[in-house]
């Protein structure tokens, strides 16, 4: 069930993640989502709440950022480093032991308590409404900024929407296959996707039937051989994404010499 | 009067500055409702940051922008602005039909999906360009000759009163290049035109108007600038040639 929510989010939100390169962005976003579980653990509320606080504002400062300087990636791997420092003083400061920590880095698909379902099912909700609000915009940014400057979208709230949602996307992962694996899981479905479909719509579908499909054969794997369950999803998931990579390029390949013949 | 009635976009006094780098210098110039205007100049020269300062897109230090009687970004929904060439993912999931209808995505509004009557749109500027048969192709798959008069096509959609052009033949074959200048004189009836490039010698035939942009505009005016004007907007020697009558001039001048 897990699985399947953190699919939808990951196919939809990771698609544009995949095609505007924002990867390093999303990475910078969930690793300060660190320093919002720490916050939870010390003041004692859902540490899933405190990680969509910094979360999405980290993702609103990564915005401004952007707009303001030619060096974001400097600045994101700031919030980055500092999200993570901040959450591990956190918790040294919190008394006592961190019981799910780990599952936070590196997620556990199979202990979601039946409340982080309900929250997860919200946040799908809100990502999927929106991206059909702003769908046109979304891929109009993502092909061309300046150009979509020009027809008079208003590209720095688009996007800030499209960030917020992309900390959105983190919290969801996070459950699933924690902070440090969410990368994986937000682009190896859709780059995987990317290479078969010429069409966003496509791309959204089959990155969540990928996505679907990692996770869940993930889990059966990791049970059958006793592993742990995020870091088999991502192995799967970039084993399967090298494989279509070799028999796409040795398709074009192929294709090129007929034609050269 | 007639001259003041059809002017559409006026540039005042313009300077840009860009990362303290001074890009474009006391900018006048006035563009009308029939002229069909070749930008040249050196590469670096401010050609690109004009088109931009039109569009709004740059903000200039000093002086002031009109375009359609208001700010460029009232302005520039009456633009159809086609940029350098190549500047976009080739991998990108998305049809030629849909990479038009991008033309129309901010005047539709947010929360609003695209109308039937977009979609006719596009249609209509697809035949223009002569790729009807391509709007459920990928982007990436056509050739760059296509790929141009697609954007060129994603200009037309929202029916542009003015056309900006960024070196629209820059990285295109001799052949495509002939198709691209043949597609805007049959434009050129229905709206300006500025067209950015280095090679004066192409443009010549089709435009004008001429406008020599070195930092500072050099000369603008109908007539062919001469070899010295050039001379002294490129302040180097060049190599100069001139396809427009059938001959070629070529010579290098002094330093």
């Amino acid at each position: 069930m897990a699985g399947v929510l953190a699919s939808i989010a990951c196919g939809m939100v990771g698609s544009f993640v995949v095609v505007k390169r924002m990867v390093f962005i999303s990475g910078g976003i969930s690793h300060s989502a660190f320093g919002g579980i720490g916050l939870g653990y010390l003041a004692g509320f859902n540490p899933v709440l405190g990680a969509i606080i910094f979360a999405i504002l980290s993702a609103l400062g990564i915005g401004v950022i952007t707009e303001r300087t030619r060096r974001q990636d400097t600045a994101i791997g700031i919030l980055w480093a500092v999200g993570m420092a901040s959450g591990v003083i956190f918790i040294g400061l919190s008394r006592g032991y961190a019981p799910d920590l780990f599952t936070y880095l590196f997620g556990n698909i199979l202990t979601v308590p039946s409340s982080d379902i309900i929250l997860m099912l919200v946040l799908d909700g809100i990502i999927i409404t929106t991206i059909l609000c702003f769908y046109k915009e979304f891929i109009a940014i993502s092909f061309d900024e300046e150009y979509a400057k020009t027809t008079g979208i208003p590209v720095h709230l688009v996007n800030l929407i499209l960030l917020c949602l992309i900390a959105l996307t983190i919290v969801v992962l996070i459950r699933v296959v924690g902070i440090i694996l969410v990368i994986a899981l937000l682009t190896i479905p859709s780059a995987t996707a990317n290479q078969f479909v010429s069409d966003m719509r496509r791309l959204f579908w089959l990155s969540i039937l990928l996505g679907v499909v990692f996770t869940i054969s993930g889990l059966a794997i990791s049970y059958t051989l006793n592993l742990p369950s995020g870091a088999t999803i991502i192995i799967l998931a970039g084993v399967i994404f090298a494989i279509s990579s070799a028999v796409k390029s040795l398709i074009s390949k192929r294709k090129s010499f007929d034609f050269a013949s | 009067m007639k001259g003041v009635r059809n002017e559409i976009v006026r540039l005042e006094d313009v300077w840009v500055y860009l990362e303290d780098t001074l890009v474009l210098e006391a900018i006048d110039l006035t563009i009308h409702q029939n002229d069909y205007i070749g930008l040249i100049g050196p590469n670096g020269g401010g050609k690109t940051t004009l088109l931009k300062v039109i569009l709004g897109l740059i903000e200039p230090t000093r002086g002031t922008v009109t375009v359609f009687g208001g700010t460029p970004k009232e302005g520039r929904k009456r633009i159809g602005y086609i940029p350098q060439y190549a500047q976009f993912d080739r991998e990108f999931p998305i049809s030629v039909l849909d990479t038009v209808l991008m033309g129309r995505a901010g005047r539709r509004g947010l929360f609003r999906r695209y109308t039937e009557e977009d979609i006719a749109s596009a249609e209509k500027a697809l035949q223009t360009v002569e790729l009807s048969r391509y709007r459920d192709k990928q982007i990436g798959r056509l050739s760059g000759g296509q790929i141009q008069r697609v954007f060129i096509a994603r200009a037309l959609v929202s029916n542009p009163d003015l056309l900006l052009l960024d070196e629209p033949t820059a990285s295109v074959d001799k052949y495509i290049e002939t198709e691209v200048y043949d597609l805007l004189d049959e434009l050129q009836s229905k709206m300006a035109i500025v067209i950015v490039s280095h090679d004066i010698g192409v443009i010549s035939v089709h435009v004008n108007k001429f406008a020599c942009l070195n930092h500072r505009l050099f000369y603008c005016g109908e007539k062919k600038p001469n070899l010295e004007m050039i001379e002294d907007a490129y302040k180097c020697p060049i190599d100069f040639i001139s396809h427009g009558k059938k001959h070629r001039v070529l010579r290098r001048g002094k330093k």
